[in-house]
């Protein structure tokens, strides 16, 4: 059976999928209200993470918090079911398919076959929806993707029960309940709120607009640290951190930036669409450091000085950042 | 970042199949939603990784030609795979899968632990065990 899926593509998964399945609801968000309300924005660099050797950094929260918080303000009420093996986890799938409710999933992206080969790693916390089954295949509602797609059951089980870190286990969430009344005002500020607070107020110096000034110091001894090729590897990592499929730095901080220029409408507050301005700006000087950083692994040279202006760009963008969230913090700690 | 701004790199790894979506602001500074083919220096990050895991690969494919590991693990390094996600695949242990790497070890498999490995990289055994493939495969 096949329900009518109104599918949006989105530029972030976790907020796309919440945003799809709540439409399908009566719900309208856009994405950009997903991820504010969910409070999604972050920064925190991981050196003691190593993926491959290579040290982790998260320019937003990690994966499912998002949902957690944006339904906790709303009031939804959600099911979440996890599983131990794939049969009992396809089954069940069937079954809410059978009643006509479209379910989102964690995934792996290594088995998700529609999307281009150059982007299937291993990275097991991928979401999707799925809202159908047609002729033995089931009708995929990607949020990177423009347009809906399907997949086969063995690679959907495939990528349901991937191994490795985090292990999805075949977890999908459908809402239950969607609140008949609730205050989008309210669930505005507490988003903005704790956003500012985690981003200039945690006091540990690898979260937030510190963690990413302590990362800008530490980047400018890589390649004396650990060598040109090593640095250049990980800052090819920190690129794809930044821009990558589901993670994405700049882009947090222009879907943030339309979020608080949404929330600055609606609010009719002035302040933030103007800081809604200046976090724009800083999000195209994120840019400019990819571009740069890009350019320095093309050419696969290293020295100490390209590292250390990449690393001023960095710190400007913490300072800058500091400053707007700090006023964001001022602007929304009396609402 | 405007409207107009946003990257449209021909030279990209998307095939095709993938256009991003982005936010950016158009003439009075409002958002709107813009679809990016492809940017530069993200793809040569994500071309840098690719190359890193193809260089794996084929010293990987060299050490099994040459008799110091087994197919094994080439097919790991073939699928991005480290030992610990094998073995949670093929439901063994870790020190396990990376003796089977060796040689000597490998040849003693017995068949139903051959296809749990073949069952998790999506192959056939016959796949699994063949070296003279791995010989022809010259990238």
């Amino acid at each position: 059976m096949t329900v009518n899926f109104d599918h949006k593509q989105s530029a972030h998964c976790e907020s796309g999928v919440v945003s799809n399945l709540l439409r399908f609801h009566g719900m309208d968000f856009d994405e950009p209200m997903v991820f504010g309300i969910g409070s999604g924005l972050f920064f925190t660099y991981l050196p003691f993470v190593r993926v491959n050797g290579i040290p982790g950094v998260a320019y937003r929260i990690w994966p499912g918090q998002i949902f957690k918080r944006f339904s906790d303000r709303i009031g939804i009420k959600i099911e979440r079911q996890k599983f131990s093996n794939p049969a009992k986890a396809m089954d069940e799938l069937d079954r809410m398919l059978d009643k006509g409710q479209p379910v989102g999933m964690l995934t792996s992206v290594f088995f998700l076959d529609y999307l281009p080969a150059a982007y299937r790693f291993h990275f097991n916390a991928h979401n999707i929806i799925v809202f159908g089954k047609e002729n033995g295949r089931y009708l995929v509602s990607d949020p990177v993707m423009e347009h809906t797609t399907d997949i086969s059951y063995e690679d959907l089980a495939r990528a349901r029960f991937a191994k490795g870190m985090p292990e999805p286990s075949g977890r999908m969430y459908y809402p239950l309940r969607v609140p008949g009344e609730f205050s989008v005002e309210k669930a505005l500020w507490t988003g903005i709120k704790q956003t500012s607070d985690h981003m200039t107020r945690i006091p540990m110096p690898l979260v937030g607009t510190k963690g990413m000034k302590y990362l800008a110091g530490r980047m400018r001894k890589w390649p004396e640290r650990i060598g040109d090729r090593k640095a250049i590897l990980w800052l090819g990592n920190l690129i794809r951190m930044q821009e990558e499929i589901g993670t994405g730095g700049a882009g947090f901080r222009f879907i943030y930036a339309a979020f608080l220029d949404q929330a600055g409408h609606k609010l009719n507050n002035p302040k933030l669409i103007d800081l809604s301005k200046q976090l724009t700006k800083n999000g195209d000087k994120l840019r400019d450091f990819a571009y740069y950083a890009g350019r320095v692994c093309k050419n696969r040279k290293s020295d100490t000085k390209t590292f250390a202006e990449l690393g001023d760009i960095l710190e400007e963008c913490s300072q800058q950042e500091q400053a707007i969230f700090s006023e964001l913090y001022e602007v929304s700690r009396s609402k | 970042m405007k409207q107009e701004q946003v990257p449209q790199d021909q030279e990209n790894l998307n095939e095709g199949k993938l256009a991003k979506l982005y936010y950016a602001t158009d003439d009075k500074g409002n958002y709107v939603k813009v679809n990016s083919i492809g940017w530069e220096p993200e793809t040569v990050a994500m071309q840098q990784a690719w190359d890193v895991v193809n260089d794996e690969v084929e010293t990987a494919r060299k050490k099994v030609i040459d008799g110091e590991a087994s197919p094994l693990l080439y097919w790991i390094k073939k699928n991005i795979m480290t030992t610990g996600m094998v073995a949670a695949y093929a439901s063994t242990f870790g020190f396990l899968v990376r003796l089977h790497c060796k040689p000597f070890f490998f040849n003693r498999l017995s068949k139903k632990q051959l296809e749990k490995y073949a069952y998790t990289f999506r192959i056939s055994v016959e796949e699994l065990t063949d070296i003279e493939r791995l010989k022809k495969n010259d990238r």
